[in-house]
């Protein structure tokens, strides 16, 4: 079988002399971090036992309206105003109809052909610079509910406690054009969307899903092909498998002599596969239409600029001030800004200690400390008042480098004060010339062999040196003096 | 005191207020009187013990502050009634019982209302007859076998035989207004937004108003105080300042231009209709009124435009009955087939053909020339109204082209049936207020209504130029109570 060519920045699938791009689209549904669901006033909690979050609105019982919840509709627009988007002044709420056991109204609302926010953009930090997705659109609609089939032999049980909690479906334009710009296009949106605090992102609770458009052209073609939508895909992961695989199916059959049906399919996580769900001449007609119980939603200009008041820094300005103010690489500063608590753990370290040691330290052992034990940044064992205590140690000269890395285990333990194990440990370093000097004379007189050879050029001896000092003082001796004093006494 | 089923309410009111009469002793003679008229099938749920506690409980505990003091009334089965059983005049909530109070009825308890029952309409209020409710026909008041309207033919027929001092009724294209006309009675269908659309089983969303139906203009004025209010759980609730529309009551209309709309002067329409619209006329003027003629160029496409979005929104709304949360369940082999049989069987024909009309017109390819297509002619027939208000005050048509019809001599033919609604249609796709009140008899001695159509939300003009004529006319329906053993 004939590889992705990973190694390139494009990501090409060849067979015989053809090469064909791959188009990639995505449409993501991230739930709305809210107290309450989108038309009604019960709680959104994950987790709750079933049904137990339901009014009489989710439930759909007659004669029962919705009201839309104001807080999600500033949701949106936050998000909107993240994903550098035209917030419009008026949308509509339709009704999506089609019957299912798990969906209560019979119609889902949503938003067809006013969305709240408009056209918009999301940069990546590829490895080779940024690249620019468009976003087509964000539209609020409502969840469904859990119909849950393993339970029960003989039936179906159905769970609303999911039915009506507000979802943002953010569109992409079909601008991607492999798997790691979709991981980064994910990950970016995440990103944004946890710093505004719209939506948690928690893929494992189902918070973010994603139906992926995904379509061959050979390369160099203008034209798009035919695409496919996969429907419902929960992991980063499983999008790219279901990805690849389509992408490759897609290729094959083309290569064939065939030609590819618009169709909705389904990836299959056991066997890594893509399923013909509906094709497009079975598509649902849902007969939308606005929503007689919802009056056009119409925002002012006021309402609108006092949420872009309260809009926090976002990573891609935050990322620029990092590279500016504290002079790092632009490595370094995705890796501090991608996640928010990432962002304001280094901010709090860097408050009050050196910024190139504080970057070297959370990306170097903290990273290498929460990944050992899976954690998050947000569960870190060591504080960032304590890991900015270490720094300074490291700083003034208090502590060698090596130690320090001692003390960060013992720290990481229970969160301890670095400068108290100094004390308690006895840790602090030997930076007295004096001492210094009267153990490194000992050294010399100890080892005249070696002098007489380091004397003769043997430069590499003068290692041996340091490390018998080190020895000697218990790893204690300021590296930096010891290199002074020694280069001294042997010339 | 048999008298007193013969007391307007705000009379009954007046004389609980003055503690000349109990609750009990109303609440007893209208539960006496109503299990004395079963034969007219007004009602589908009957709570007349509960009533009759109830009364006892205001009795002893009575507060004469309330605007409906410990006053009986029974309601549209469209309203949802906690613990009282609402059906919608359908198989499908057959056995359905709220465990909320729609905000109409809410607003009627806190006022010290008592509820007695719950009265018969059209299936989900599709139907100008009452015949196509699951409880079966409605006998009018006015003669035997005749039809009292629909869709709030209980409520008309209850009204006009006395079974309840007043009641409510819905009107999504004359629901309320039609049947008053057959029976009689007054009936009021305010600017939507008006009232509260929370708790009530809902037909076709942007139509649908509830309102008041009575014996006359001033019961009329005071069950518009009790029901209309400002609701935040109905997105569609207009939050306007509701008048003192009982306090405010006047009969004067000097200098009040009222318009004829020369578009409701319809062919084959009874020489009896035209006759009583044009003593409407001679009565504004001899009131010091002045009768201006209008235009409503596009009146003719009301009824096609209403038998569209109507439909539509109903076959969205009719949705969640499915047999999956609550009402009738029909056993299936699977999901599919479940759905089928039990909205198979628990609709019934009108309905199923509104929902095949609904989904039909909002289907992909038939949208735009249909549904969105209504909706550009929706817009017209509003702008229409809106011309004529700048010349006019309000507008005076006849109620309904024809009096009542007999039970069973129309429903073979759906469309003769819709043009009965054709002078009230027009009203509810522009959300106008109107209100018919009887004026006079055909040549077979039944009533005819006069309809007043308002400005939106001014409400206190329509009731004030409905009661100047209502002085004028002096209108009594002449039965006796033939359904009575």
């Amino acid at each position: 079988m004939d590889k992705l060519s990973k190694e390139n920045k494009e990501y090409l699938i060849k067979r015989n002399t053809n090469e064909y791009e791959v188009v990639i689209g995505l449409e993501v549904h991230a739930q709305v971090l809210s107290e309450s669901k989108l038309f009604s006033t019960s709680p959104t909690k994950f987790g709750s036992e079933p049904n137990t979050q339901v009014s009489l609105v989710d439930a759909a019982f007659p004669g029962m309206l919705p009201v839309i919840n104001e807080f999600c509709i500033k949701q949106a627009i936050k998000t909107g105003i993240g994903l550098n988007a035209k917030i419009n002044k008026k949308s509509i709420f339709d009704r999506k109809n089609y019957f299912y056991a798990d969906l209560p109204q019979g119609y889902q609302i949503s938003q067809y052909k006013n969305p709240i926010v408009g056209e918009g953009t999301v940069t990546l930090d590829l490895p080779n610079g940024e690249k620019k997705i468009g976003i087509e659109r964000l539209h609020l609609e409502q969840d469904a509910g859990k119909s849950i089939h393993d339970i029960d032999p003989n039936n179906t049980l159905v769970d609303l406690n999911r039915s009506g909690v507000a979802l943002m479906e953010i569109v992409s334009k079909p601008d991607l054009r492999s798997l790691d710009e979709v991981n980064s296009y994910i990950k970016k949106l995440r990103s944004i969307m946890r710093y505004l605090g719209t939506c948690d992102g928690n893929m494992q609770e189902g918070s973010l899903r994603a139906d992926v458009n995904v379509s061959v052209r050979k390369k160099g073609s203008k034209e798009l092909g035919t695409r496919c939508e996969i429907k419902n895909v929960n992991s980063i992961k499983f999008m790219q498998m279901a990805i690849d695989y389509e992408a490759n199916r897609q290729v094959d059959v083309i290569e064939e002599g065939g030609s590819i049906n618009q169709e909705t399919r389904l990836f299959d996580t056991k066997k890594n596969e893509t399923r013909s769900m509906r094709s497009k001449e079975d598509a649902h007609d849902y007969r939308y239409f606005p929503d007689p119980d919802l009056l056009p939603l119409e925002l002012d200009e006021n309402f609108i600029n006092d949420i872009k008041k309260n809009i926090p820094e976002l990573p891609d300005e935050k990322k620029k001030r990092f590279i500016e103010k504290f002079k790092l690489s632009p490595y370094e500063a995705n890796i501090l800004v991608s996640d928010i608590d990432t962002s304001k753990y280094f901010e709090e370290v860097s408050k009050n200690s050196d910024v190139k040691l504080a970057t070297n330290w959370i990306t170097g052992e903290l990273f290498a400390l929460l990944n050992e034990k899976n954690l998050e940044i947000t569960e870190s064992p060591i504080s960032s008042k304590n890991l900015s205590k270490l720094i300074n140690l490291i700083k003034k000269g208090t502590i060698s480098g090596k130690i320090a890395k001692t003390i960060f285990e013992l720290m990481s333990d229970g969160d301890k004060d670095p400068e108290k194990i100094v004390e308690e440990k006895g840790l602090k370093q030997q930076s007295d010339p004096k001492e210094l000097e009267e153990i490194i004379d000992k050294i010399i007189s100890e080892n005249p062999k070696n002098v007489e050879l380091y004397k003769s050029g043997k430069d590499k001896l003068f290692g041996f040196f340091v490390g018998q000092v080190m020895k000697s003082s218990g790893g204690k001796a300021n590296p930096q003096l010891v290199n002074e004093i020694l280069k001294k006494k042997l010339t | 005191m048999s008298n007193i089923i013969d007391l307007k309410l705000f009379e009954l009111v007046e004389k609980i207020k003055k503690k000349e009469i109990s609750s009990q002793e109303v609440t007893k003679v209208f539960v006496d009187r109503s299990q004395k008229s079963k034969k007219l099938n007004s009602y589908i749920t009957e709570n007349f013990e509960n009533a009759l506690q109830k009364a006892k409980q205001f009795d002893e505990k009575p507060d004469f502050n309330k605007k409906l003091p410990g006053v009986p009334l029974a309601v549209k089965d469209l309203f949802c009634t906690k613990n009282i059983r609402t059906t919608a005049g359908s198989k499908i909530l057959e056995n359905f019982i709220p465990t909320y109070e729609s905000t109409v009825t809410q607003n009627i308890l806190n006022e010290g209302g008592i509820i007695i029952g719950k009265l018969n309409c059209d299936e989900f209020a599709m139907g100008s007859s009452n015949e196509t409710s699951f409880f079966g026909n409605v006998q009018n008041p006015i003669s035997e076998n005749l039809v009292p309207g629909g869709s709030s033919g209980g409520s008309s027929s209850a009204l006009a035989a006395k079974l309840t001092p007043a009641t409510i009724g819905t009107d999504t294209g004359g629901s309320i207004r039609q049947p008053a006309s057959f029976t009689g009675t007054v009936g009021l269908k305010p600017t939507y937004g008006s009232c509260s659309r929370y708790g009530i089983v809902a037909f076709a969303s942007s139509l649908d108003q509830a309102g008041p139906m009575t014996q006359n203009v001033k019961d009329c004025a005071l069950m518009l105080e009790v029901i209309s209010s400002y609701d935040n759980k109905d997105s569609t609730s207009v939050d306007f300042k509701r008048g003192q529309y009982l306090k405010d009551l006047n009969e004067n209309i000097k200098g009040k231009k009222i318009g004829i709309p020369k578009q409701y002067r319809v062919d084959g329409m009874p020489k009896e209709i035209d006759e009583l619209w044009k003593k409407g006329m001679k009565i504004i003027e001899n009131n010091g009124g002045e009768i201006i003629e209008i235009n409503l160029p596009n009146t003719n496409y009301a009824l096609p435009t209403y038998y569209i979005v109507a439909p539509a929104e109903a076959s969205s709304n009719l949705a969640r009955y499915d047999g999956v949360k609550y009402g009738f369940r029909s056993k299936g082999e699977n999901l599919i087939d479940m759905y089928e049989k039990t909205r198979s069987e628990g609709f019934g024909d009108e309905v199923k053909r509104r929902i095949m009309i609904g989904t039909y017109v909002l289907s992909s390819g038939y949208y735009d020339a249909y549904y969105l297509k209504a909706q550009k002619v929706r817009r017209l027939i509003k702008n229409d109204f809106d011309e004529a208000y700048k010349k006019v005050d309000a507008i005076l048509t006849p109620s309904t082209p024809s009096s009542a019809f007999k039970i069973g001599e129309k429903t073979n033919d759906p469309v003769s049936m819709y043009l009965n609604d054709i002078f009230t249609v027009p009203i509810n796709l522009a959300g106008l207020p109107a209100i018919s009140i009887p004026a006079g008899h055909d040549k077979s001695g039944y009533p005819l209504g006069l309809q007043v159509i308002g400005k939106a939300f001014d409400e206190q003009n329509i009731l004030n130029i409905a009661y100047s004529i209502e002085k004028n006319i002096n209108f009594k329906n002449n039965f006796n109570d033939w359904w009575i053993n």
